[in-house]
């Protein structure tokens, strides 16, 4: 049932020829088919003689469950049990296994694998059908329109055979140019209850070969001492030490002067030898600024003036509209810097050909960027370059960066060898945790005026945080009028109508390298947003699902599926009944990557002041849900990941310096921190939208405001543990 | 340094530096890249492993400290009845995700089986508490212990 990971992504990116029936894009970008793998068309899909089918995954399986999804849409339109199917990942090729979102790039990210690829590999799924059974009508002279194609098998007309008898065939017909898609009613697997994760078997006996388990023979290892802040440079270093290790092969400096490579037989020794190097440091033009200044710095920033405008009502109009309210409810919010910490810290091995070319082995969350990053750093052209994909042990954003930095190291690794053996470069917990590229730290100020009866008048809201986006090669795709979509997306495009909002944003100045972090903006402006209507909700006398619900508008979409998924959770948690003395119910709902999610978490607190999350119960729109478990799995993990940072994480500065070095200090989730989560998902017949970032912006809210509903501290400071909240 | 290891019920001859981790031998010596690195310092349970019965950390345990010991990893963990009933639960409830933490999970999982047959939420919590999901999949593996309880009880 399962092949190699290693292997199965050679059987397609190494052009293997195939026996059988390939569809895929030809370089037009039409949809065509071959009997061989390895001409002109990179393949969805393939069927061998033996009647075995495989989906070839464009997007990289890092947890998020697009293994099963994509395979599920082929295995819908082929009319086969989803358990039947197998899967590879894709090579690298952006013409053909482009992200539709991304303009061609092939990449991995923004929540969109599934909504991208859905008509994609239905198509492909449906040609195959089609054109199998039409050479089976070939074959035995009768009409298509009496055979069917199920489970493998085409029958009608009393004859019946195995796919694997009519791929040739297939394979040499014209692909129909609009191949006929199943309508919703007929679908058997998208949208069922179905648990057949098609990486679960890999995952439950330690066979699935992530990039930090790559093997090649006589392959070295390096580790790497990174400088200890920004703008640290390598003056010298010595390797005495480092050489009294066994299996030490040689320390050299990047180019770039960031760090230092120790490189070895295994990894202990790189490691070993790592730890052993001394090293001096140029820490002329390094960052010196500790975490409480660049917070002060953020909070002066959201007190005054903003740089730029993100909304169309102007400051004056909002700032009256305020002034004249009969109550003003103010406050500001500050956000630490967060690290990612996928349990697979970062890596990847470059391996040499014969033809002088390289394969990447690596959890490739951009194949198109490691592309260009190795072409650029070992000076070869595309075709010499080839990506491995490989399971990816979790990513939330850390596999891409917009330097794709591990990528780099591991190039340059390479390619300051004599390049005849393979390079592994391996980064410990201590190199991920100090590593950069965390979500920034963010300053939130809000003022909102309410008229008597609880009415939102005018919202004024200053962000003030360091841009992800400026400075990058994603620029234009992202800024507009000098604002960084990313570092206030959710506050004046979310699903509610409020009237009168002012959005300002001021760019802080770099003290690290920052990265898009599970759900993005929405990671601060969810916390904001639901907290304030919470605020606002109980200034105004207000039931919190109530408050909401008038700002939702009914009559637009936005404001009509919001309300729906809010009254679901609502409905789900019990919302309105009774708790017991020392519980609390809090609820957010946030629009994210084109899904509307709402959760409503219960916590109690005990005579100590200690609190436990009971349950968080979510609802989820996210179009259809083509695979109905891995969506809940994704929002039950979306909850985690946003529960687990707003309770105790952050990554702070000393001197410029992370102060965190690994899990000791940024503790993550753990099995005793939520007792029960509780996903219902919104029926819908819209198309999918995404499902691994829209769980994460409402949790952190749900529970503030729980917490504050169950008698605790309104937390405006983040993490709780810093406001006063003890966690059991 | 030559040493004799048992792992899996099998022997196996190393060679590696004094005070090299057995997580290490494991994974670049013997090619069994089952066993995951996660964090190095015992905090995180993805290099979880089986030494004379005990779920230990891997990465803290020194392969020269490990004469005579009988070591099982993951890749044969479904070789013993808990171990094939948790395997089978986790795949009925589809707990993975990213997986990569999920060797470990189902190490510690096998060890708290062993010692309680029908364990309660408290102590999935308490045994379990070592093993870090980035993911967060800890409702479904709490879940899945309880089911891999009902198997073992036929």
């Amino acid at each position: 049932m399962t092949i190699d990971a290693t292997r199965r992504g050679f059987l397609v990116g190494a052009g293997a020829a195939l026996s059988g029936l390939a569809i895929g894009l030809d370089p037009r970008g039409a949809l065509a088919a071959t009997s061989a793998t390895g001409g002109n068309i990179t393949p969805f899909l393939t069927i061998t003689a033996d009647g075995t089918v495989t989906a070839i995954v464009k997007h990289f399986e890092g947890g998020q469950g697009v293994a099963t999804g994509l395979s599920a849409l082929i295995a819908e339109e082929m009319n086969m049990a989803l358990e039947d199917i197998r899967w590879a990942h894709a090579p690298s090729d952006p013409a053909r296994y482009g992200n539709l979102f991304f303009g061609g790039f092939q990449g991995t990210g923004g929540s969109t694998a599934m909504a991208n690829s859905f008509l994609q590999y239905r198509t492909a799924g449906a040609a195959a059908k089609q054109m199998l059974i039409a050479a089976a009508a070939e074959a035995w002279g009768v009409d298509a329109a009496a055979l069917a194609l199920r489970d493998g098998v085409i029958s009608g007309n009393g004859q019946e055979a195995g796919i694997g008898d009519f791929v040739e065939a297939a394979a040499r017909m014209q692909v129909p140019a609009e191949p006929k898609l199943k309508e919703p009613a007929e679908f058997r697997i998208i949208g069922k209850e179905i648990r057949a994760r098609r990486d679960t078997a890999d995952k439950i006996d330690g066979r699935g070969i992530f990039a930090m388990d790559v093997q090649l023979d006589g392959q070295m290892v390096v580790a790497l001492k990174r400088a200890p802040r920004l703008g640290a440079k390598v003056v010298s270093f010595d390797d005495t030490a480092a050489r009294e290790v066994r299996g030490f092969i040689m320390a050299q400096a990047l180019p770039s002067g960031d760090a230092v490579l120790a490189y070895a037989e295994t990894t202990w020794a790189a490691f070993q030898a790592r730890d052993a190097l001394s090293i001096e440091w140029d820490l002329s033009e390094a960052e010196t600024r500790s975490s409480e200044a660049i917070r002060e710095e953020l909070l002066e920033m959201v007190r005054t003036g903003s740089q730029f405008t993100g909304s169309a009502a102007d400051l004056a109009t909002v700032s009256a509209a305020i002034d004249g309210a009969a109550q003003v409810i103010e406050r500001e919010f500050y956000f630490p810097m967060l690290a990612h910490a996928p349990m697979e810290p970062m890596g990847a091995t470059i391996e040499p050909t014969e033809d002088g070319g390289v394969i990447m082995h690596d959890g490739a969350q951009f194949p198109t960027a490691n592309n260009m990053v190795l072409g650029q750093v070992l000076d070869l052209p595309p075709e010499k370059i080839r990506i491995n994909t490989l399971y990816a042990g979790g990513f939330f954003g850390r596999r891409a960066t917009p330097s794709s930095d591990y990528i780099v190291e591991a190039a340059l690794a390479f390619a300051m060898t004599d390049r005849s053996r393979p390079v592994k470069l391996v980064w410990s917990r201590e190199d991920d945790i100090t590593g950069g590229y965390y979500r920034p730290a963010m300053a939130h100020r809000v003022r909102v005026g309410l008229d008597p009866d609880g009415g939102i008048l005018g919202w004024d809201h200053r962000v003030a945080g360091q841009s992800i986006f400026k400075g990058t090669a994603f620029e234009q795709m992202i800024v507009r009028d000098g604002v960084d979509g990313s570092s206030v997306e959710g506050i004046a495009d979310g699903a509610y109508t409020i009237p009168s909002l002012h959005l300002g944003l001021t760019d802080a100045r770099p003290a690290t390298t920052v990265n898009w972090w599970r759900s993005v903006g929405h990671s601060h402006t969810g916390y904001v947003m639901e907290s304030m209507m919470d605020l606002l909700a109980r200034a105004a006398g207000a039931d919190p699902v109530e408050y909401r619900l008038r700002y939702l508008d009914e009559a637009e979409p936005d404001g009509a599926r919001m309300a729906a998924t809010l009254r679901l959770a609502a409905e789900k948690a019990g919302w309105g009944a009774e708790l017991p003395a020392g519980r609390g119910r809090g609820v957010a709902a946030h629009k994210s990557f084109g899904s509307y999610c709402a959760e409503v978490c219960e916590v109690s607190i005990d005579g100590d002041g200690v609190v436990r999350i009971e349950k968080v119960t979510a609802a989820i729109d996210c179009g259809i849900a083509v695979t109905p478990d891995v969506v809940r799995a994704q929002i039950e993990g979306g909850i985690g990941y946003g529960i687990g940072h707003v309770m105790r994480d952050q990554i702070t500065l000393e001197n410029g310096a992370v102060h965190e070095r690994n899990f000791p200090d940024y503790e993550p989730l753990r099995m005793r921190d939520i007792a029960a989560i509780d996903v219902h998902i919104v029926p819908s017949t819209e198309a999918p939208t995404g499902v691994g970032e829209p769980g994460t912006p409402p949790a952190g809210p749900a529970l503030a405001n729980a917490i504050a509903a169950a008698g605790g501290p309104r937390v405006t400071r983040l993490p709780m543990t810093l406001s006063g909240v003890a966690f059991a | 340094m030559t040493l004799t290891l048992k792992i899996n019920g099998e022997t196996r001859q190393v060679d590696p530096a004094p005070g090299t981790p057995l997580l290490w031998v494991l994974r670049d010596e013997l090619k069994m890249t089952g066993t995951k690195f996660g964090c190095g310092v015992a905090a995180c349970g993805a290099c979880t492993v089986h030494i004379d019965g005990t779920p230990e950390r891997s990465c803290q345990a020194l392969a020269e400290d490990l004469d005579g010991a009988e070591i099982t990893t993951i890749e044969a963990i479904g070789g013993s009845p808990i171990g094939a009933a948790v395997q089978a639960a986790w795949t009925e409830l589809d707990v993975v995700q990213c997986g990569y933490c999920q060797s470990g999970q189902i190490m510690s999982a096998v060890a708290l089986l062993s010692e309680i047959g029908r364990p309660t939420d408290r102590d999935i919590d308490d045994h379990m508490d070592g093993n870090a999901c980035r993911c967060a999949t800890y409702v479904r593996i709490r879940a899945a212990i309880h089911r891999a309880a009902d198997i073992l009880e036929g």
